[in-house]
């Protein structure tokens, strides 16, 4: 197998007396869907602003293409290419949707420091962003306000945004969260595609959405990461069973 | 479409100041012209606040620091053309507004580097307190200062010169204050209709997702709230060539608080908010104030009634009606 482009070594975060990333260890592959699955409070949206950069570590370290990345911020890593979606949809609602991707492609690129341009009528903006909602299946919707979207639209608008910083890895944290049995469908079907922009660290509840999706699959329980594999591996492992799998049944 | 509208609003607002300054010019009332003035200037300083507060989000409460460091500049540089006295490295001075305006600016923005550093490390109330506590000490520092007035202040006999124009002509300072609003108006719609101003707009409604675009939070709020400082300094000088007087109530925490109510009387983050705002007040004030010492109690009532029924202020009440009569006209 090729070298990781994200690789997490011994990751540790404890908020009090509570443990919430026990030593975790971890990799993500080229062209691969990672899924990262657990009971509520296992640590998984812990783990994902620690790989963002949104909250320290009190241990451990996180390379990103081989190189460390623990000492850049959150807008940095997102430069380079960690694009994450949230757990609850967050964009930003008195935008319309071709803004909200505009503001992407203007952050990615690290260029918003222009003062006297009207955003609208610059065409390195407006271009990409024209793509990236098309690519997410958005098209058609660009004027509509954010706040005036469906929670499925809301969600493919997260994807445009996440596709203009041209990620090299996506984090996405519950993306099915909220969706309909039709709208998890096409989400899955989303997904499926976006990797092949790049590799997906996937944290989802939804176990039909993860083992049709994920080629390998980490459990974490209480901050520990209890079983990595692939799905047919995780599926027969009885501690997933036991811990995980065996509480939802 | 709403775009278009709002920019017909604007243009409408800033129409009616220039019409009411001339209209009154050719009445021959000077005293109009001069509260016209007055409208354009306290506006240019809310458009600077506005910058930060509406469409940053950043509640700034120290915001009179930037306007008084403005009206000084002013007073300061006059003081010293006017006895011979040179200031600093042989440099004595200048009673010329093109000196007085860049060396305004440039003082408040430097002000507002070192005040938005410190206080943009807090957000919410902490931010409202710090920028209070930073203005106030300014405040304290012109009162002890004998050198320029102290708690008294600083007169000047003149008003400042402008090349080509006789400063003191009612209709010519009124020229001058309203262009530079014009200007400042252009600007700041430029601004928060660029990228910049995309960034900064997100950055309020969500910081997480900016970040998360990779948009650094600090540097960009910083910079709107040097920016902002720099306007409203510009809309200091103004005022002190306004009266010929300065005075540390320039820095007082009213005038903040004036300030913001321009704002959030005309509508915050609306480009024309604060004109209208302002010239709400100052009608106010000359109508009301004749019949009552305490016409402030009715300016209340309105801010109380704007915040809690129309958040628009009073440019999101025009739109409304002219929705309403829209619709009306559909009907028919």
């Amino acid at each position: 197998m090729s070298d990781p482009i994200l690789s997490i070594r011994g990751l540790k975060k404890s908020f009090g007396a509570l443990t919430a990333t026990d030593d975790v260890s971890l990799d993500l592959y080229p062209g691969e869907i990672h899924a990262l699955i657990g009971p509520n409070g296992a640590g998984k949206s812990t783990l994902i602003k620690q790989i963002v950069g949104e909250i320290r570590p009190d241990a451990g370290s996180i390379a990103f293409e081989g190189q460390v990345i623990d000492r850049l911020d959150g807008a940095a890593r997102a430069r380079r290419g960690l694009a994450r979606s949230f757990q609850v949809s967050s964009v930003i609602p008195d935008f319309t949707v071709q803004q909200n991707v505009m503001l992407a492609v203007a952050g990615a690129g690290g260029h918003v420091f222009r003062f006297l341009r009207p955003a609208l009528s610059d065409p390195g903006l407006t271009g990409p962003a024209q793509g990236y909602i098309a690519h997410a299946g958005l098209t058609g919707r660009e004027q509509s306000k954010a706040s005036a979207l469906s929670h499925g639209e809301r969600r493919k608008l997260e994807i445009a945004m996440a596709l203009a910083l041209r990620p090299k890895v996506f984090l996405l944290d519950e993306p099915m969260a909220g969706m309909g049995l039709e709208g998890a469908k096409q989400l899955t079907a989303i997904l499926s595609e976006l990797r092949r922009e790049a590799p997906i660290l996937l944290v989802e509840h939804d176990m039909d959405a993860v083992f049709a999706l994920a080629d390998r699959i980490t459990v974490l329980v209480y901050g520990r990461v209890i079983a990595t594999g692939t799905v047919s591996e995780i599926r027969a492992n009885p501690l997933v069973r036991q811990s995980y799998l065996g509480e939802e049944a | 479409m709403t775009m278009n509208r709002e920019f017909i609003i604007n243009i409408m607002i800033f129409g009616l100041l220039i019409a009411v300054g001339i209209g009154a010019h050719l009445a021959g009332q000077g005293f109009t012209v001069t509260l016209a003035t007055k409208v354009a200037i306290l506006g240019l300083a809310g458009v600077g606040l506005n910058l930060a507060l509406g469409y940053g989000g950043l509640v700034s409460f120290g915001h009179a620091a930037f306007f008084g460091i403005g009206g000084y500049a002013a007073g300061v540089l006059a003081s010293h053309a006017a006895n011979g006295d040179p200031l600093m490295f042989g440099f004595g001075g200048s009673n010329q507004m093109l000196v007085i305006w860049p060396v305004a600016m440039l003082a408040a923005g430097f002000a507002a580097l070192m005040i938005g550093a410190l206080s943009l490390r807090t957000s919410g109330v902490y931010f409202i307190m710090v920028t209070l506590a930073f203005a106030q000490m300014i405040y304290y520092f012109a009162i002890s200062w004998p050198r320029y007035g102290g708690e008294d202040g600083l007169s000047f006999y003149v008003r400042n010169a402008f090349p080509g124009m006789n400063t003191l002509k009612p209709i010519e300072y009124f020229t001058i204050c309203a262009s530079l609003l014009g200007l400042a108006l252009v600007f700041s719609g430029l601004v928060t209709q660029s990228r910049f101003g995309l960034a900064l707009q997100s950055i309020r409604q969500n910081p997480q997702r900016a970040t998360a675009v990779g948009i650094r939070a600090t540097p960009v709020r910083l910079t709107t709230f040097v920016i902002s400082a720099m306007i409203t300094a510009l809309a200091g000088a103004l005022y002190a060539d306004l009266n010929r007087f300065v005075s540390p109530s320039m820095f007082s925490w009213h005038m903040s608080g004036e300030i913001m109510v321009f704002v959030i009387l005309g509508g915050v983050g609306r480009l024309c908010g604060p004109i209208a705002g302002a010239a709400m007040f100052i009608l106010l004030e000359h109508l009301l104030g004749k019949v009552s010492d305490h016409w402030q109690a009715l300016l209340g009532l309105m801010l109380l009634g704007i915040v809690l029924f129309a958040p628009g202020g009073l440019i999101g009440l025009i739109t409304k009606g002219l929705d309403a009569l829209r619709k009306e006209k559909a009907d028919v």
